[in-house]
């Protein structure tokens, strides 16, 4: 649609044209009256939904890529093919996978899940598998030296010693997932892409576009700074020097 | 089980019998190589010495070391520890018992110190309050201050600490046996010494059975009850008090090994306290002038000889830690004692000849 023919429509406020204020209806750049009637119907649900997408996507992802990297710190072989198989995951466009996922799985939060999982794995599973290979060898040789079974290695040496570095994969996962999120909406209605795809597509109304897209963004910088905090707890030992 | 005995008495008696080593025709052949890396190794540490395996590289001393903890896998022969195969072990049982100190120490980073410590006893799953009790009593030993050092993390001490650190939780669980892997060899000559220093005076109190790896003759010489030098290949060249080495060393092997000043070292091993002193002038030490050439009894018998170099050749006056004159070194009473040294027999030509007639 152009410019013009918006125009000659006429303002394009959907479902809320008894309650619209001039700046509604003038589309102005963002109108505070929209977002306090729409906080709780719309935002507020959206937000929220979005928060249990990408958490619920990042858990199983950071299960399975620790998995995988635990394997492939165990026996090396299996770094090239999980590599591949992750990479090509993390490759393929989001829309096009949501699509791929639609027609076997569904319109349902199933595809939505699996499709951002996906996403999770590759960057989860080097960072993790770097981690657990950047344990000095002295370290190692002390840890078989004083008698640890390899399971004890890893739960008490490797895994913590690992931390910094698997928090940093998982910063860019969750960042990178509530980024995505945002077009879930194609196969599952719901999260800060449903509000997002609505003002798009009416109008563009500007009000909700942003409000959402903040939120989205926010929703990121928030978790990647409650992430920098849990490592810095867990991590007192980095700091002590 | 020995663990158990020792619970309830902390402090030095809590020390566990130090156990009898024994290796024998101990070899190691690596997959896909023709020379095996250890030949048919026997020697036996008696418990509570020092025996320090010494040689160059590639003569396979911390190979032999590993063996005994079995984090190389024996190829063949075998290996008593307290009269007990050590084959017939679980191996992480088996380290568990064993000591185990390496040159980078090896401690855990994420770790404080205190927890690095228990580490030993956390495995074998003491209750809390006697590993904090150990713990204590561990950093008291290594004078380490308890209160200050036991919740730093290894980055926040220096290279001595940390060695001291690592040797602390190779004690923890009072093993009857102490694996040490040039435990000082990235320390500076200073501190080295120190930490030798201090080693040796450890060892004195926890008496524990030790295989010290080194690759420095002098540090041999200096920690070792035995020394056993490994040539190329893991073939044992000699195994003897430093002493006998340094005055019979077996082939050529090993007198080039301990070098050509091998005649010094002997003397660095005596203290002028142990040497027949010529007769003092006086009773008293001259006064004044003289005190450059005055040394203590405790004087090992190369600093008083460089001394005595640096002096001139003149005699040293030996005064004792109340001012009393012992007697005159002099260069005869310095070649008196090479010469005894160099008529008594080497232990494998020990027939019996028990007394020397001149």
């Amino acid at each position: 649609m152009t410019p013009a023919v918006l125009a000659a429509a006429g303002p394009v406020i959907p479902n809320f044209a008894a309650q619209s204020s001039s700046c509604e209806i003038h589309n102005r750049l963002f109108c505070t009256g929209w977002i306090s009637r729409n906080w709780g119907p719309v935002l507020w649900p959206a937000l929220r939904e979005h928060i249990v997408l990408a958490l619920v996507a990042v858990a199983i992802g950071f299960v399975i890529a620790m998995a995988l990297a635990v394997a492939a710190h165990r026996f090396a072989w299996l770094e090239r093919p999980t590599t591949l198989v992750t990479t090509i995951l993390y490759t393929i466009p989001a829309l096009a996978l949501f699509e791929l996922l639609a027609a076997p799985v569904g319109l349902n939060v199933f595809s939505a899940e699996i499709a951002l999982v996906s996403y999770t794995l590759l960057i989860l599973f080097r960072n993790i598998l770097a981690g657990l290979r950047a344990v000095p060898a002295d370290v190692l040789d002390a840890a078989e030296g004083v008698g640890m079974s390899q399971t004890q290695t890893l739960l008490r040496v490797e895994l913590p010693l690992a931390l910094p570095a698997i928090v940093a994969g998982l910063r860019i996962a969750v960042v990178t997932i509530i980024a995505l999120a945002t077009i879930v909406y194609v196969v599952y209605d719901r999260g800060l892409g449903v509000p997002i795809h609505t003002a798009l597509g009416e109008g563009p109304f500007k009000t909700e576009l942003i409000a959402a897209g903040v939120l989205a963004i926010g929703l990121a910088l928030l978790a990647d700074g409650l992430l920098v905090i849990a490592q810095r707890l867990l991590t007192p030992w980095a700091r002590a020097s | 089980m020995k663990i158990a005995d020792t619970a309830h008495n902390e402090g030095p008696s809590a020390f566990a019998q130090a156990a009898e080593l024994e290796l024998r025709k101990v070899s190691k052949r690596y997959p896909g190589q023709r020379e095996p890396a250890i030949r048919e190794l026997s020697l036996t540490v008696p418990a509570g010495e020092v025996c320090v395996l010494v040689g160059p590289s590639g003569s396979g001393k911390t190979t032999a070391m590993r063996l005994i903890n079995r984090m190389i896998p024996i190829t063949s022969g075998d290996i008593l520890l307290g009269g007990r195969s050590v084959l017939e072990r679980e191996p992480r049982q088996l380290r568990r018992e064993i000591g185990y100190v390496i040159q980078q120490v090896g401690l855990f980073p994420h770790l404080s110190v205190g927890e690095n410590i228990a580490t030993v006893p956390r495995l074998l799953g003491w209750p809390k309050e006697r590993i904090a009790a150990r713990v204590h009593e561990l950093l008291e030993l290594i004078g380490l201050d308890p209160q200050e050092m036991n919740g730093r993390y290894p980055a926040q001490l220096s290279g001595g600490q940390r060695q001291r650190v690592g040797v602390a939780r190779a004690l923890a669980a009072d093993p009857p046996l102490m694996l040490m892997d040039e435990p000082f060899g990235a320390i500076d000559p200073i501190n080295r010494a120190r930490l030798q220093d201090e080693f040796l005076g450890l060892q004195e109190k926890v008496k524990k059975t030790v295989v010290f790896v080194t690759h420095d003759i002098d540090e041999a010489i200096k920690m070792g009850d035995r020394i056993a030098i490994l040539r190329e290949g893991g073939v044992l060249a000699q195994y003897d008090t430093p002493r006998e080495i340094l005055t019979h060393p077996a082939d050529e092997f090993v007198a080039r090994f301990v070098g050509a000043d091998r005649g010094l070292k002997r003397l660095a091993l005596t203290k002028v306290a142990e040497l027949k002193l010529a007769e003092p002038n006086g009773s008293r030490p001259d006064p004044g002038a003289d005190v450059v050439r005055r040394v203590s009894p405790e004087t090992s018998v190369r600093d008083a000889l460089s001394l005595m170099l640096t002096e001139g050749g003149e005699p040293l006056t030996v005064v004792d830690a109340d001012g009393r004159v012992e007697g005159l070194l002099t260069l005869g009473v310095i070649e008196q004692l090479l010469s005894d040294e160099a008529e008594e027999p080497a232990p494998d030509a020990a027939q019996p000849q028990p007394e020397r007639t001149r």
